[in-house]
């Protein structure tokens, strides 16, 4: 007999969907099949099934070659090198529970440590953009009841968010939206004519780069003022159009990807792009929320903020938060070669972080918690692999618009497999006795 | 002779880079979904390369082999597109311009014809790169 659990969370990114279902054998301890999610998150369920899998902690001899160690031995390790270490960086963080963050950060704190989270290679610019001018948002059940007008700006969520459009904002037959998709106009910004694109009322194909131009352009014509006749590759009507529909509708949103974060303005590009949807709000009602990636960026960014004062690039080793992108950001931090030991958990940085930062990373002691094998996990000292969050584990985890939702666990991990959690407390409890902390 | 040629790099998700990263990404199906370069057919011409070429990619900040396709979500003249993940970020701009944001979209970079050079498996890759002795 198998039994099917309803209403599961997907832990893959920050749409969060909430009605998977997973069918799992009559013990608990093999998971068989999985409904409603998409093709990336099916994969997330399923890779925890496969036999694979590394199952206990391996730490890298001087051949190069990996010897299977303890948890105990691996909690010791982990504990020594961040005592030892003057410039610690724990990088990560968003693929796990906001209970781990919260471990973790009270480790930074005796550690000295330098934190931050996978936003420095994500939104990192879109929260300095929130510091300086504020961000008007809502929830994405406000989207979907009420959103007339979406716009996606440099993201594409028919590959990187797969549900979000039928389940908050272009499908979904809402309170105020009853003829779903009929009722919404989809004005979509990007280089490249995208799948997503290709749904769109509107497609702006801007000139890669561009987008703060043609923001300033849409607020001039919001304006009905003066424009030249192309900017940023866009004729002058076009964006007339753009900025009409955009006026006329009852309830509008701007989505926002790393189209506009990780080109040449960067943070500015947000800022005007704040400022559109502060000028729209003079016609009609905007909103604004960024298209977060990791299923628990949006959790980390919370729990450093509420503990520490500050979203990410957050830097403890004067005993006391410093919070200075450019400075204290993990990027910036390996380039200069300031780190001298990498403790990452829930993140990849092997893989996303450009190559100079990567190569600052193997060049130190590194800590790698991670279930899967990755790039980051290749280049690390020691590799801890850990229960699925959301899959093997619960706890609880923030949606891209600042909801949170507690994860389910669905079945159980491989015999003897720790959870990021307990991995964390058993190095906290080392580590406290290695500084002398009470 | 073909000539190399000059594009803008910009690298980001898909959705076979979203399922290879959740499949393993020691596997070769990541390299199949990540080590690529999506090019529009004209600069494919241009280079004198038909699709499916292994080509070798260099910026300022390194170089990388990928396997040149045709582009999936197009025209983009000018444009090129390697998924995000390793082959990419050998490439991309690093400068952060005190942002703590490397600049992943944006990269000026040149595409020559590398037909028998390998593409490397992403964990390979990043390891050979950063020097990693492995047993």
């Amino acid at each position: 007999m198998t039994k099917t659990i309803t209403d599961v969370i997907c832990p893959f990114c920050g749409t969060l969907c909430d009605d998977i279902e997973v069918t799992v054998s009559d013990d608990g301890k093999k998971l068989l099949e999985v409904a409603n999610a998409c093709v990336i998150g099916t994969e997330k369920f399923l890779h925890s099934q496969s036999t694979d899998r590394v199952t206990k902690p391996r730490i890298r001899q001087e051949d190069g070659s990996w010897k299977t160690i303890s948890y105990e031995e691996a909690a010791d390790y982990t504990a020594k090198a961040l005592a030892k270490a003057k410039k610690p960086l724990m990088y990560g963080w968003s693929s796990t529970n906001c209970e781990a963050q919260s471990v973790g950060n009270e480790i930074a704190e005796i550690a000295k440590a330098c934190c931050d989270n996978t936003a420095a290679v994500c939104h990192g610019t879109t929260l300095i953009a929130v510091q300086d001018i504020g961000l008007p948002t809502c929830t994405l059940g406000e989207i979907k009841n009420r959103a007339d007008r979406i716009i996606f700006w440099g993201c594409n969520p028919a590959h990187a968010h797969p549900r979000h459009m039928s389940r908050y904002s272009i499908f979904p037959r809402g309170f105020f939206t009853g003829k779903g998709q009929m009722s919404r106009k989809m004005i979509v910004v990007d280089p490249r004519c995208t799948d997503t694109a290709r749904m769109a009322d509107v497609h702006l194909q801007v000139e890669q780069g561009r987008d703060y131009e043609l923001l300033n352009a849409l607020r001039v014509a919001f304006k009905g003022e003066w424009l030249p006749d192309v900017v940023a590759g866009i004729p002058a009507e076009k964006i007339r159009e753009a900025a009409d529909l955009m006026k006329s509708g009852r309830f509008g949103i701007i989505f926002f990807g790393m189209g506009v974060t990780q080109s040449l303005s960067k943070n500015h590009n947000i800022d005007i792009a704040i400022a559109v949807t502060k000028d729209l709000n003079e016609y009609t009602k905007f909103s604004i929320m960024p298209m977060r990636g990791h299923y628990n960026v949006t959790g980390s960014g919370e729990v450093f903020a509420w503990q520490f004062g500050f979203p990410y690039s957050v830097d403890l080793t004067r005993g006391f938060a410093r919070y200075n992108p450019g400075d204290s950001s993990s990027i910036d931090l390996l380039k200069r070669g300031e780190v001298d030991m990498m403790f990452t958990i829930g993140s990849d940085p092997g893989a996303h972080f450009p190559i100079s930062a990567v190569r600052a990373i193997a060049k130190v002691d590194s800590v790698c918690i991670d279930p899967h094998i990755t790039p980051t996990s290749g280049v690390s000292k020691l590799h801890v692999p850990v229960a699925f969050n959301g899959v093997e584990c619960g706890g609880n985890c923030y949606r891209m618009d600042n909801v949170p939702i507690d994860c389910r666990k669905v079945v159980e991990p491989p015999e003897g497999m720790m959870t990021d959690l307990d991995f964390l407390t058993m190095v906290c409890t080392r580590l406290k006795k290695l500084k002398g902390a009470a | 002779m073909a000539q190399p040629i000059t594009v803008n790099l910009i690298s980001g998700r898909t959705i076979q880079q979203g399922v290879a990263i959740e499949s393993g990404k020691e596997k070769p199906s990541y390299r199949t979904a990540c080590g690529i370069i999506e090019m529009d057919p004209s600069d494919l011409k241009r280079l004198g390369a038909w699709k499916n070429t292994n080509v070798k990619v260099t910026s300022d900040y390194g170089s990388v082999v990928v396997k040149a396709v045709e582009a999936t979500q197009g025209p983009h003249p000018g444009v090129a597109f390697i998924p995000m993940g390793p082959w990419a970020n050998s490439v991309v701009s690093d400068n952060t311009y005190s942002t703590g944001m490397p600049t992943f979209k944006g990269t000026p970079v040149k595409i020559e014809i590398a037909i028998n050079e390998p593409v490397l498996l992403g964990v390979e890759l990043v390891q050979r790169q950063c020097g990693v002795k492995v047993g």
